[in-house]
């Protein structure tokens, strides 16, 4: 089942890249149908999914690589938890919405189409990868199709944005290889449902080294300051579905790997460092939240947004408690659908005025009533609006790490103060007021395709918001484990 | 006689290379396929004695038949199958074209005794034969470019030939003895006195071969040779020669000084850990600047013979997979920089130019070369899905597990005074595993070579191309870059027959 996940996009962009040229089946058509179908599989992955029975579903394994006598023995092993089921879901309504909101691409469609389902195939591989070299292959797959994405059919400084994120990210995971070869060799496997029986064991170098190489790579990837600084590039000048897939899907690689790998490996270094990250996410939240206020480019300010919103992720793995990593997986489900919802509604934006100056615009919300209330509708979830999935996330987090650092939870508890100064305050400049002759001939979202993604990923959001039980009963199963190690460490 | 049929392969090729200079000389023909005969003989024949599995030993045990030759005989003869194939247009249009055929033939045919060798002597007189023929091939253009490749490449050469010898000479002093078994037993004797003797007389021997393989500070001549050079001999030193000479390597330092287990290993280990983290950051920082392909290609390939050091380091400090990972790395490396360099040709002898810039809009132009030659960068950058990925974590693995086994231990820690407790035990932690330290290089400079390559894929695939005409490229020649793709993606997914062969063949140096 998770094979067919991950194969699906894969089949679809081989199917792209290798058809003549003059087809009458449109490449969208195509894209459509296997995002559709790997989305159905998700859907069905996450339905079936058990919360009652311990450990990894859905488990396919076999070894890849055998070279045994050399101590390099490399598995296909893929396989959810409670953690990875509802990224699993997360990644592929995305992925859909990403190729609806990307219909009239005209630019090369079908290499766009292959890069965004090899983007796709490679964000499943992550998250279901239960090898360690496995995993850091598919980490590494992402770069060569988001790279294309947005240094091809971006805007603005695309090339700089592109090679200034590649850059960082390879930057980033180079020591994590390093890492995870220290803890492969000194296991004797790659295997992370096996590691995670021995946490902490015997490393050849002192485990707050490998804990450190392989933070890294998460920190940027998350992203906190000061390492934060690839993702407005990124977001600026990446078109409107690369935004939803990396604020959505591609951040969340990091959050989802930090609870995966060095919290459930190296839980004691987890415990030392704690302080420390709890302080990096408190202030990242804070900086994030500023630097948004002060933004004056729509898509910039709600990539800096992600930043304060990220830094609640950090914050409650930091906490180390059940409550506050479930919070975190929480917020990290919530984040990819209210930010997702945000970029689709911007870019309906941009695709109308050409602009994303706030500057710009004014009284949006008499000319364009679809896009306004929804973005209202994201914009309320992205500040906390209880009912709305974002409120749920944000409480659970500040509950649960409350106890254990309460001044850098009160920092992040500013920062939804700040929150709602930078939402509302968006959301009066460009939707509210009076009416403006410039835009008043602005077409509304109309489209199928447009209409589909936007209340597709609005529902998901007030789903959540009203009866959150749909996916915390699921992060519980997947947390309790991880808490069970943090706790005994 | 029995000894002439164990290095039949060798003289297949020796004797073809005699033929085709004559009837070169003699007047027109068609060598080609003589050449190419030559080759696949050779090849079926080194398999043939591979799959026989025993080991053979000729002319009183100065060559040495075995898995490991075998290897190395096969990757040898494919890559210069591979070159000729790759590069007839430019050798056909040649005047010299039997002169290119017969030296390449010969140059590989050492290539393949040299890899056999098993005595100082023996491997002195192929390594010369194999240079001698390259220092005409990168001279053969005779323009000015060309003819200052060959006489820089050659003046070099002769340097460093005069080093190993020096080396040669002490390790022949101390032992008594000129094959390497004779040496392995003065080694295992472990006398103190001739400690210093002999780590003198190995640092020569790793200077002559460092030339070969191009490590820093042995490259200088290589960015002005691979940029001279025509393109068809750049590809072959770059490939086949570079494998040669890690191969001998391999086999001198490993069979001569006993493994990891001799008593000086932890001296040669951080010697070739000290080279690769220089030639890694070094080629790749140079690299950075460089703005003619070949150049780069020059560049590059002394930051790879970096990471192939890192292999070299960790089978001295006990790895029993370092060796298996220098093989399997150079296989790969093979398939990529063959891909690369025969794209490259093509590209190229079309656009008349070897800038970057030129590069501009070739996807448009040409999507097939372009494709390819972007899969082969990203290879040697190390991405996935292709077999530099593997080939990276593998040889980087064997270095992270030699540093585990490894019996340096440090007192640096101990003597920094005033130092808290936490940062001495942290100090010795890290200097005792300081191969950990030299892959934590190793993946920085991936990092850095990232800018380069793709840099360069950047230009090919975004970049508006000055022209939109079609490049017509022969099916030969895209049929040799196809196979190297398909080898590249092939290894990077399914590595594990490569990985077998090569534990294989690593094996027989035991």
């Amino acid at each position: 089942m998770l094979t067919l996940f991950l194969m699906l996009p894969i089949a679809g962009a081989l199917t792209l890249l290798l058809l003549p040229e003059d087809q009458r089946i449109k490449p969208r058509v195509i894209a459509l149908v296997y995002s559709g179908l790997a989305f159905a599989v998700s859907v069905l992955v996450f339905a079936l999914f058990d919360p009652a029975r311990e450990g990894y579903q859905f488990v396919q394994r076999f070894t890849w690589i055998d070279a045994s006598s050399a101590g390099f023995t490399v598995q296909y092993a893929l396989g959810v938890d409670g953690l990875s089921a509802p990224l699993v879901l997360l990644t592929g309504l995305l992925s859909l919405a990403a190729v609806l909101v990307s219909w009239n691409i005209e630019l090369r469609p079908r290499a766009y189409f292959a890069m965004l389902l090899l983007l796709e195939a490679s964000v499943a591989g992550v998250f279901t990868s239960l090898d360690l070299i496995q995993f850091f292959f598919f980490w590494e797959l992402e770069l060569l199709p988001m790279y294309l994405l947005i240094s091809i059919w971006g805007s603005g400084r695309k090339e700089y944005s592109a090679m200034k994120f590649l850059l960082y990210t390879i930057g980033g995971s180079a020591l994590m290889a390093v890492g995870f070869l220290l803890i492969g060799l000194s296991a004797g496997t790659f295997d992370i449902a096996v590691l995670a029986r021995t946490p902490d064991a015997e490393l050849i170098l002192p485990g707050a080294l490998v804990f450190w190489m392989i933070m890294a790579a998460f920190l940027v990837k998350l992203p906190v300051f000061p390492v934060h600084t690839w993702l407005p590039d990124a977001h600026t000048d990446a078109p409107t579905a690369v935004s939803v897939m990396l604020a959505g899907v591609l951040l969340k690689m990091g959050g989802y790997g930090i609870m995966r790998i060095p919290v459930s490996l190296l839980p004691e270094q987890a415990h030392t460092f704690a302080t420390l990250l709890a302080t990096i996410a408190g202030f990242s939240v804070v900086y994030g939240a500023i630097i948004t206020l002060q933004q004056r480019d729509l898509k910039r300010l709600i990539a800096y947004s992600s930043v304060s919103h990220m830094g609640y992720v950090l914050l409650g793995v930091a906490a180390l408690t059940p409550v506050s990593m479930s919070g975190a997986a929480l917020q990290m489900f919530t984040h990819g659908t209210i930010t997702g919802l945000l970029f689709i509604m911007v870019g309906l934006v941009y695709d109308r005025a050409h602009t994303r100056q706030i500057a710009d615009f004014g009284g949006l919300m008499h000319h364009v009533p679809f896009i306004g209330v929804f973005m209202l509708v994201a914009g309320m979830a992205s500040l906390g609006l209880p009912t709305l999935s974002g409120f749920v996330a944000e409480l659970t987090v500040f509950l649960g790490s409350w106890d254990a650092h309460p001044i850098a939870t009160a920092f992040a508890v500013f920062g939804v103060v700040l929150a709602a100064g930078y939402i509302l305050w968006m959301m009066q400049r460009v939707f509210f007021g009076p009416p403006s002759t410039r835009w008043a001939s602005m077409p509304d979202a109309t489209a199928w395709w447009e209409r589909t993604a936007v209340l597709g990923m609005a529902a998901s959001i007030v789903v959540v918001g009203v009866y959150p039980a749909v996916v915390t009963r699921v992060i519980e199963a997947g947390i309790e484990p991880i808490a069970a190690i943090v706790g005994a460490a | 006689m029995a000894d002439f049929v164990v290095i039949a392969p060798a003289l297949i090729l020796l004797l073809a290379s005699g033929v085709v200079l004559f009837v070169a000389i003699s007047g027109p023909g068609t060598l080609r396929p003589v050449v190419l005969g030559a080759l696949v003989i050779a090849g079926v024949f080194a398999l043939a004695q591979g799959a026989g599995g025993q080991n053979a030993e000729a002319f009183g045990g100065a060559v040495r038949v075995d898995a490991f030759s075998v290897f190395f005989a096969v990757l040898i003869v494919a890559a210069t199958i591979a070159v000729i194939l790759g590069g007839s247009e430019w050798i056909e249009s040649r005047a010299q074209r039997g002169e290119v055929y017969g030296l390449m033939l010969a140059s590989a045919g050492a290539m393949l005794l040299l890899t056999q060798s098993n005595d100082l002597i023996m491997i002195f007189v192929a390594l010369e034969t194999t240079s001698i023929a390259q220092f005409i091939l990168a001279g053969i253009a005779r323009d000015a470019r060309s003819s200052e490749a060959g006489l820089k490449y050659l003046l070099t050469g002769s340097v460093s030939a005069a080093v190993l010898l020096y080396g040669f000479a002490f390790l022949f002093g101390l032992s008594g003895s000129t094959s390497l078994q004779g040496i392995a037993a003065y080694v295992a004797a472990a006398p103190e006195g001739g400690r210093l003797a002999l780590l003198f007389a190995f640092a020569l021997v790793a200077a002559g071969f460092g030339f070969k393989m191009a490590i820093v500070p042995f490259h200088a001549w290589a960015p002005d040779v691979y940029q001279g050079a025509p393109t068809v001999v750049t590809s072959f030193l770059s490939v086949a020669s570079k494998a040669a000479g890690f191969a001998i390597v391999l086999r001198v330092f490993y069979v001569g000084l006993g493994g990891g287990d001799s008593y000086i290993a932890n001296d040669w280990a951080i010697m070739f850990g000290v080279l690769a983290a220089l030639s890694m950051t070094f080629g790749n920082l140079a690299a950075l600047m460089q703005t003619d392909v070949k150049r780069l290609l020059g560049y590059s390939s002394i930051a790879q013979a970096g990471n192939i050091a890192v292999g070299l380091a960790a089978v001295a400090a006990g790895s029993t997979n370092g060796a298996s990972g220098v093989l399997f790395f150079l296989g790969t490396y093979a398939a990529t920089n063959l891909g690369a360099f025969v794209c490259v040709m093509a590209v190229s002898q079309r656009i008349g130019s070897d800038q970057i810039r030129d590069y501009a809009g070739l996807a448009r132009r040409s999507p097939w070369l372009a494709g390819i030659l972007t899969l082969c960068l990203l290879s040697l950058t190390g991405i996935p899905p292709t077999a530099g990925f593997l080939a990276k974590i593998y040889i980087f693995n064997s270095a992270i597990q030699a540093s585990g086994a490894s019996e340096f231990t440090s007192n640096l820690g101990a003597q920094m005074v005033g130092a808290p407790p936490f940062v001495a035990n942290l100090v010795d932690g890290v200097v005792e595993r300081w191969l950990v330290l030299v892959v934590v290089v190793a993946v920085l400079n991936t990092a850095i070579s990232a800018f380069y390559y793709l840099r360069w894929a950047r230009t090919m695939i975004l970049d508006e191309p000055p022209e939109t005409s079609a490049l017509r490229v022969p099916a030969g020649v895209q049929g040799v870059v196809a196979v190297a793709a398909f080898g590249v993606v092939l290894f990077g997914l399914a590595p594990t027959p490569l990985i077998t062969a090569a534990q294989h063949a690593a094996a027989a140096l035991h």
